[in-house]
């Protein structure tokens, strides 16, 4: 699972200026070479902002993965029942699983994992937002599971076919893990949606707070994000958010309505001539709010990865063979 | 902030002001190219990379990270550090391979040849 890559919008309008710097020939071979839909590999001669911007989006991916993990696995231990336990134990394991195949694509252009995992600590790495906030009951981690989830596939998959073929490869693995959680989750709100009226409840006030964030989820509206052509032209980027956003409602309103359950959004309706999803705009203040550090769970989340950092740094330190050096793995 | 509904952070009495020293350069160790056998008789393919102090963690963490699921009979690693790799800049060395059909089965006609000696036989 993960969250849609937030670009800070005082960052990008340099894009420009930072492209004079580059060579024109190599330039235009490189953009030549993503044009034919071909791979870039890792030691291929890239524009710095490619570079810049893929370590920012597929490093803040693997942060989301770690910390994603933190409110599911607080539910490990509480999870209905031994087979659900389990599932949820695997869940956990697959995300962690997939922050390390992102962190190793990251490695891939020139920053080391340390480096990346000081900046998720200090705060200086953003992750997805919707992991700012509390899986308060069982529901909660239900609804995390099948909708956030649901909204990570749609924006991997559609970012598997990018131009980085490192990103590309974890992706692809990543991709298939994920249709388990999607399973997973969606098995376990029926349960709750086709249950008892207890049951019935408690799923639907965990869909009503989780709204806001799914629809947070795919990033900023793109009447206020105008940042991406290149990062689409790069291929970095292989849809805007209002159409991840789009094609979500498209596949999961309807699966919602299905239950019974409803979406706490009066405006939410399809548009029968435009074929589009109408929704109140989402709340874009709150979003920055939280992203810079203003959430429920922010300090909370930081402080729980510190602690396993600290915890397990000796472990490591005893383990560190004589002569280790470093090499950039090779794809 | 609201209070914490996670139990690890009571257990372990987490504070949210737990500052730590940056992690240090090889804190997580080296790499090691992770190459995967689904089933006896494939051939080993690289699967990616793990991060791991030795040979015997790096395989553990390799099952753990690419055959949790599937078929898997076989997993080796290879520290990044031992593989010697031709760059993506002297492609050209495999330019002229495929013209090279003298090295190919398809390369060798001989049917031309035997039908036009039969014919040659019969006029």
């Amino acid at each position: 699972m993960y969250g849609n890559a937030y670009i800070d919008p005082n960052e990008v309008n340099k894009t420009h200026s930072v492209l004079a710097d580059e060579d024109p020939k190599l330039l235009a071979e490189f953009e030549a070479r993503i044009e034919r839909g071909e791979k870039i590999e890792p030691k291929d001669w890239m524009p710095k902002e490619y570079r810049k911007q893929l370590i920012r989006m597929i490093e803040q991916h693997g942060h989301s993965e770690i910390i994603g993990a933190l409110p599911e696995g607080t539910w490990i231990t509480r999870a209905p029942g031994f087979k659900r336990k389990l599932a949820l134990m695997a869940k956990v394991q697959d995300e962690v699983g997939h922050a390390q195949l992102l962190y190793s694509a990251a490695e891939t252009l020139g920053k080391s994992r340390e480096a990346m995992i000081n900046d998720l600590i200090t705060g200086k790495s953003k992750y997805s937002n919707v992991f700012n906030y509390p899986a308060f009951t069982w529901a909660d981690a239900c609804i995390i599971a099948w909708l956030i989830d649901a909204g990570a596939i749609i924006n991997q998959v559609a970012n598997a076919k990018g131009s980085y073929g490192p990103y590309c490869r974890a992706l692809d693995r990543i991709c298939t893990e994920e249709s388990f959680h999607l399973k997973y989750g969606h098995d376990n709100v029926v349960t709750l949606a086709t249950g008892t009226p207890v049951q019935r409840k408690m799923v639907q006030e965990a869909l009503n707070r989780w709204w806001p964030p799914i629809m947070h989820f795919f990033g900023p509206s793109d009447k206020i994000s105008s940042h991406t052509e290149i990062l689409m032209k790069w291929k970095v980027k292989m849809a805007t958010n209002d159409d991840m956003r789009q094609q979500f409602l498209n596949m999961y309103v309807p699966k919602i309505w299905d239950l019974g359950l409803t979406v706490p959004d009066a405006n939410l309706k399809k548009n029968a001539e435009t074929g589009k999803w109408e929704y109140t705009e989402p709340d874009w203040d709150e979003f920055k709010r939280v992203i810079n550090g203003g959430g429920p769970c922010n300090a909370e989340r930081l402080a729980v990865r510190r602690n396993a950092e600290e915890r397990g740094r000796w472990v490591r330190e005893a383990l560190k063979a004589g002569q280790t050096a470093y090499v950039v793995p090779f794809a | 902030m609201i209070e914490s509904l996670d139990p690890r952070i009571k257990r372990a009495a987490i504070s949210t002001d737990n500052n730590i020293e940056p992690l240090s350069p090889l804190d997580q160790w080296e790499t090691y190219e992770v190459f995967h056998q689904k089933k006896r008789g494939d051939q080993h393919m690289h699967v990616g990379i793990v991060h791991a102090a030795n040979p015997e963690m790096a395989l553990v963490f390799a099952k753990e990270q690419f055959g949790r699921r599937g078929l898997s009979a076989n997993i080796w690693v290879v520290n990044t550090r031992h593989v010697f790799a031709s760059t993506y800049e002297d492609a050209d060395i495999f330019e002229t391979t495929s013209e090279k059909i003298y090295r190919e089965a398809g390369g060798y006609k001989v049917m031309d040849k035997i039908n036009q000696y039969k014919k040659s036989q019969k006029a």
